[in-house]
């Protein structure tokens, strides 16, 4: 079991620099992930820790212990690390059984053959595959690979164990499946886990910490999804994290305008000052009604989505995505068709200033 | 008089009934999904409309121009039909340019020339191709080759096209801008559709009306919005949106829940005969399930996500797990803490 | 994506094997190929031209050269033809046993041509050819209604046996397009002729012009069947000529002098051929992968079913039975000329030749260690190579796959003469008329389907197996031995049995390189034919071919155990 400390870690490839500077640290037994854009770094920032590359400047420690100095050019090999590691297309050797596969971090550790048999079957039967041990990759289905995965990496009781992006590859309801039960065995094994991945539904549902990283491989914020998800640092996060809606608001001397028209600005107050802002909120934080306070839109799209209903709305000229549970439209009278009018109220605004493109963002 | 019209529509695979007696009118101007897990009949049943398998039974016409009849030993093939049709996977021809492509259709009906060029380019516009018309298909993205094939499809003006799950190769962020194109065309050129998926949001943003089919039978037809609030059996249920499923033991206004008691939901209460039966299944979105403080079916926070806009429950009701699905927004019991659940849009089926 | 072999020092274990592996490659392979250009443009110390055309006008070289685009050309037309009409007779038509059909039609690949030429000289020589001689004596001809001994003869023959590269490509094609191709078109308007003429046939053919250019490689480089058959009427083609030229001065200056023009200009011409069949695969492979089960539509053969398959069933037995039933036969027979009664048979000939006559006996045993030394060292070599040029992460090995690839264009011929250059003393080794200098050409000549081999099946093993193993514990040796090396074993062992069978029965290599204790089974047979033993050459190629079939079966069965396991 083992913290993760990382200082001033830089890795290039060619005249392209994809990490820099970064700085990370892993509390010994908390699950934390990595969340970014495809191509961002952080499969690479995870290899780093692994080993499977070195770093170009920087310093990796894997519970106080140096295991990769960028600056000396000295690196301590992946099979020396006492990691696990579970990769995003499963990894399992096709040529071995499910035992032999679990059982090989044991067998090259040199353990006796009776323990290791004991050890191996405990693994399989702690991801749920007890009864399983003389199957072949190719007669499992992709869950119950990566289930295989799963025990062979966490076997040897490593320290920390890696995951990239491992749940992609499965369909939605198993992905949950699976989510659920590596952070229930990670809570019961009380392993240090760094998941890796660019799905935010995944990344909040299982992280006690998170990072969000952008395109260029800086971190932008760290903390739990639910401090990430209602302080975001900046639009970046907020966008990243789901569908987003910005719309401009300006300070007119005490009074708040909408865009650069005259119409007042009906929503919540900014919680910081500046002339420029923008409001941002998702598609659910929006409060549709026929008539009232509200900011005047006209619906330009409705999907009917069967939960729920979801509408394009141009507000003062800039789009927004609006979607409400359908039986709050039935009930409420709030099934809009093209053409119509509304008003917009919000149940929650994030403020951000300055530059921020106004309209809707995946 | 309906555009297109299947009555009784039959299809047998050797011991296998992939359709079994379907019935379905389309009226002109209609998008119609038909929608269900794979193997369910739906692509079978489009094949036959367009003429690629035969009937075993039934009839299909459109208008009143008979397309395929088992009975009256009359087949009219594929390439006779003038429909249009977009497949799964594009099927647009590398070998040659998107114009000939589109024009292929047209061409082979022997049109003038004059008219070839100008269908083609009116095709071209409207599904935003002029610029790429002298290449090859292959140097578009899905979502460009997809608009190929739907401007071959238009090209010949048909009154009814067939859509064979047109989005599924598709990026899912494509999906979304495809669909609201593919339902522009059909307002502006006003041609009926038959389309397949099995993907239901895909089916209920787009379709006037929708069928549910499952192993070859209609489960149930209506608009979407029918077909969500009241499914008709507990397949439609479940296949449509997320669900959770209660069984429930039934007394005289009250409900015993893996072990729990709480009288049935005033605004949706069990059917007589159901209530008569004594078990009965209840069904409710985890949306739309509440939590209430007092008067509801007790139970404890088994599991609780954090997945950003919605916080996802699994509550422990006895042995019985119920998902509940609330905003954020909406303050909600913490892991282990018991609650009391209320469903006030419920829906009953009987057990099985 | 990095392999888990990355390496930070300069002068590792990668570079070590880079360089072993270029120098095996450049030894082996361009070595000799670089010696025949050579040796055509460098006389006397300078580069002279004048020279090389002074030898392309000779009357011998000029009629050879045009002999073999004549015959390719040939070959080359009627194969396509006749693979393209069964490839779509068996994928697209509702003929019956098509299942059968499909692995009947294949059987040509397996059987030498000369040896099928062989067989078409004992029936239709014209004067001594058992049919000719039925048509003459029994039905009262004026004379033989076919003399073989002809361009449309060899023609004939080279098609039987070459047609299956078209074949197989087409059928592969039509079997493997998407159907909603078609169906898309017939929903457009489109009859079935239309779509055959404006869909199908477009798409298939990158793959018609494929396999036509594999026929006119294949033929331009042949020797066995226009040396069985062309000789007898003066039709030489350059690899024909070659060995005539050699064989007749015994090796002199002139001779190879003659032989490395010849030979440059079959290189030349292979080249150009290959990289034409590169464009039309690159810019034709056509993402025609099947999406549904749905199959295309089959046409309806109606009254057409039966005669279709009788006359395929007429095709087989003509082209494969007949030809394979007169090796046999003949090989049994007391005396050539003796007609196929049941008195003139014996078992005496199989027996000598198995059992007593040095010549075949010593050809049977060179042959089988030849092929089997050739595939061993191939294979390995090859998957050390081919590990450097997938899996490593090390500049230069560029330079690696081009020489690995280099053979596949240069005609066995080219490499037998490159070989003589190099090996026969100038350079310090001798290895002229030893069984050596064959199994350097063999190496030469095969290194380039090992690579492909096991390059294919190292690519299935994708990095994550190793890395994975790595965070296991595992140290790069361990890795490897746990891992890749069960994983590319499959592909081992198809790189051998993919160089042991042709190795075995291959005559246009050896037919250059042989002394009178190393002939191979091919030159046995061939030179057994040309003394005129025609019963003793018929029983060995007998002989050859039972060792050759079942040799195929047990790797179709070992393969199919191999896949089965592999699920």
């Amino acid at each position: 079991m083992a913290e993760v400390s990382i200082r001033g870690l830089g890795k290039r490839y060619g005249a392209k620099r994809v990490l820099d500077d970064l700085e990370l640290d892993l509390v010994d037994g908390e699950c934390f992930t990595l969340l970014g854009p495809s191509g961002c770094g952080k499969t690479v920032l995870l290899r780093l820790i692994a080993g499977f590359e070195a770093p170009d400047a920087g310093t990796i420690h894997l519970g106080g212990q140096c295991v990769a100095d960028g600056a000396a050019g000295q690196v301590v090999p992946p099979n020396e690390r006492g990691l696990g590691v579970v990769f995003q297309d499963y990894a399992v050797w096709p040529h071995m059984n499910v035992a032999d596969n679990v059982g090989y971090p044991l067998k090259l550790a040199g353990v006796d053959a009776a323990l290791r048999r004991e050890r191996t079957r405990a693994a399989i039967a702690q991801v749920g595959l007890a009864g399983l041990d003389e199957r072949l990759p190719s007669q499992l289905s992709g869950g119950q690979q990566q289930r295989v995965a799963l025990a062979r990496a966490l076997v040897s009781e490593p320290r920390l164990l890696l995951l990239d992006e491992p749940l992609n590859n499965l369909d939605a309801n198993l992905r949950e499946e699976m989510r659920f039960e590596i952070k229930a065995l990670q809570k019961k094994l009380g392993i240090t886990i760094l998941y890796v991945t660019h799905d935010q539904e995944i990344a909040l549902g299982i992280a006690d910490r998170l990072a969000v990283m952008d395109a260029t491989g800086r971190l932008r914020q760290v903390g739990t999804p639910e401090e990430i998800y209602a302080r975001p640092a900046d639009d970046f996060v907020f966008r990243f994290l789901g569908i987003a809606n910005f719309l401009p608001v300006r300070r007119v001397g005490d009074a708040l305008r909408l865009g650069s028209g005259s119409d007042p600005w009906s929503g919540p107050p900014p919680d910081r000052p500046g002339a420029a802002l923008a409001a941002g909120f998702r598609p659910s934080d929006v409060l549709l009604a026929r008539s009232g306070p509200g900011l005047p839109g006209t619906v330009r799209r409705a999907s009917f989505l069967g939960a729920q209903v979801d509408y394009l709305i141009d507000v003062a000229g800039t789009l927004v995505r609006v979607t409400t549970p359908s039986h709050e439209c039935v009930e409420r009278d709030l099934l809009f068709v093209e053409g119509e009018t509304c008003r917009i109220g919000f149940a929650a605004v994030q403020w951000f200033e300055g530059d921020v493109v106004a309209g809707v963002a995946r | 008089m309906a555009y297109l019209s299947l009555s009784q529509v039959t299809k047998r695979f050797g011991a296998v009934t992939a359709v079994d007696r379907l019935d379905l009118d389309i009226a002109e101007g209609e998008c119609v999904a038909m929608l269900g897990p794979s193997g369910c009949g739906k692509t079978t049943t489009l094949r036959m409309v367009a003429g690629f398998e035969d009937l075993d039974d039934g009839e299909i016409r459109a208008g009143d121009k008979l397309l395929s009849s088992r009975r009256k030993n009359y087949y009219l093939p594929p390439e006779r039909r003038n429909f249009g049709m977009v497949f799964q996977a594009f099927a647009v021809w590398p070998h040659l340019s998107v114009f000939d492509n589109i024009a292929f259709p047209l061409r082979v009906r022997r049109l003038p020339r004059a008219e070839i060029e100008a269908r083609t380019a009116e095709a071209l516009a409207h599904t935003n191709l002029t610029a790429a018309a002298k290449g090859s298909p292959d140097d578009l993205s899905g979502g460009g080759k997809q608009r190929v094939a739907l401007a071959r499809a238009l090209a010949i003006r048909p009154d009814v096209m067939l859509l064979d799950e047109p989005l599924s190769s598709l990026d899912p962020h494509f999906r979304e801008e495809m669909r609201f194109e593919i339902k522009d065309l059909q307002r502006r050129f006003g041609f009926a559709i038959l389309y397949v998926t099995h993907d239901q949001a895909e089916a209920m943003a787009l379709s006037d009306r929708l069928l549910v089919m499952r192993e070859g039978v209609v489960q149930q037809v209506g608009t979407p919005l029918e077909v969500y609030r009241a499914p008709a059996n507990r397949f439609v249920f479940e296949f449509i949106g997320l669900s959770s499923f209660l069984p429930a033991a039934l007394g005289a206004g009250a409900m015993r829940v893996g072990g729990e008691h709480a009288r049935w939901p005033a605004s949706a209460p069990p059917p007589p005969e159901l209530v008569a039966a004594g078990a009965a299944v209840l069904a409710a979105r985890p949306t739309e399930i509440e939590f209430v403080a007092e008067g509801g079916l007790r139970g404890a926070v088994a599991r609780k996500a954090f997945l950003g806009e919605t916080i996802d429950y699994r509550i422990a009701v006895g042995d019985v797990e119920v998902r509940v699905q609330k905003s954020r927004h909406v303050a909600g019991p913490a892991v282990g803490e018991s609650c009391a659940l209320a469903f006030p849009r419920a829906r009953w089926y009987p057990q099985d | 994506m990095t392999s888990a072999v990355a390496t930070t020092s300069r002068f590792g274990t990668p570079q070590v094997l880079l360089g072993l592996s270029i120098a095996i490659l450049v030894i082996v392979v361009a070595v000799p190929v670089l010696l025949i250009f050579v040796n055509a443009f460098w006389v006397d110390g300078h580069f002279n031209v004048a020279d090389v055309i002074k030898v392309l006008r000779e009357k011998d070289t000029y009629q050879a050269l045009l002999n073999s685009l004549i015959l390719a050309s040939g070959v080359t037309v009627t194969g396509t033809v006749v693979g393209t009409f069964f490839a779509w007779l068996v994928t697209r038509t509702d003929l019956p046993l098509k299942g059968a059909m499909k692995v009947l039609f294949l059987v040509p690949f397996m059987l030498p041509s000369f040896i099928g030429a062989l067989a078409w000289k004992m029936l239709l020589s014209p004067r001594s050819g058992y049919i000719n001689r039925f048509f003459i004596e029994v039905l009262g001809f004026d004379g033989p209604v076919f003399d073989i001994y002809t361009y449309a003869g060899i023609i004939a023959v080279e098609t039987m046996y070459l047609f299956p590269f078209v074949f197989i490509q087409v059928a592969g094609a039509l079997e493997r397009m998407d159907p909603t191709l078609e169906e898309s078109a017939r929903i457009s308007g489109a009859d079935l002729f239309t779509i055959t003429r404006k869909i199908t046939i477009p798409l298939v053919l990158p793959s018609i012009l494929s396999g036509a250019l594999l026929i006119m490689l294949y033929s331009m480089a042949h020797f066995g069947t226009v040396a069985v058959l062309g000789i007898e009427a003066g039709i030489y083609n350059i690899p024909t000529l070659i060995y005539e030229k050699i064989h007749q001065s015994a090796g002199s200056f002139n001779s190879i002098r003659t032989g490395t023009v010849l030979a440059t200009v079959l290189v030349i011409t292979a080249a150009f051929i290959l990289w034409l069949q590169n464009r039309v695969l690159a810019r034709g492979r056509y993402q025609i992968i099947a999406g549904k089960s749905f199959r295309p539509t089959e046409v309806k053969l109606r009254g057409l079913r039966m005669p279709m398959l009788a006359f395929c069933l007429a095709y087989i037995g003509f082209t494969i039975v007949l030809p394979t039933a007169t090796i046999f036969m003949v090989g049994g027979l007391k005396t050539y000329g003796l007609p196929f009664a049941a008195e003139n048979f014996t078992w005496e000939n199989y027996r000598y030749i198995l059992f007593e006559w040095d010549l075949t006996r010593d050809a049977i045993w060179n042959s089988i260690s030849l092929g089997f030394a050739a595939a061993v060292i191939t294979m390995f070599a090859g998957v050390i190579i081919s590990y450097v040029i997938v899996k490593m992460k090390v500049r230069g090995k560029g330079v690696l796959e081009f020489l690995g690839m280099l053979p596949f264009s240069v005609p066995g011929s080219v490499i037998a003469l490159g070989v003589i250059l190099a090996w026969s003393g100038k350079y310090g080794v001798n290895l002229y008329n030893t069984v050596w200098i064959i199994l350097v050409a063999y190496i030469a000549r095969y290194m380039a389907f090992s690579l492909k081999a096991n390059s294919a099946a190292l690519e299935q093993v994708h990095d994550s197996l190793v890395e994975a193993a790595r965070a296991s514990g595992a140290t790069m040796w361990q890795a490897l031995r746990d891992v890749v090396l069960p994983l590319v074993r499959p592909g081992m062992l198809a790189a051998f049995f993919l160089i042991f069978l042709p190795a075995l029965r291959e005559l246009t290599v050896s037919v250059l390189l042989y002394g009178p204790t190393t002939r191979t089974i091919g030159v046995a047979i061939y030179t057994l034919n040309e003394d005129g033993e025609t019963v003793y050459s018929a029983a060995l190629a007998g002989i050859a071919l039972i060792i050759i079939i079942v040799g195929e079966s047990v790797i179709k069965r070992l393969f199919k155990g191999a896949a089965g396991r592999k699920g």
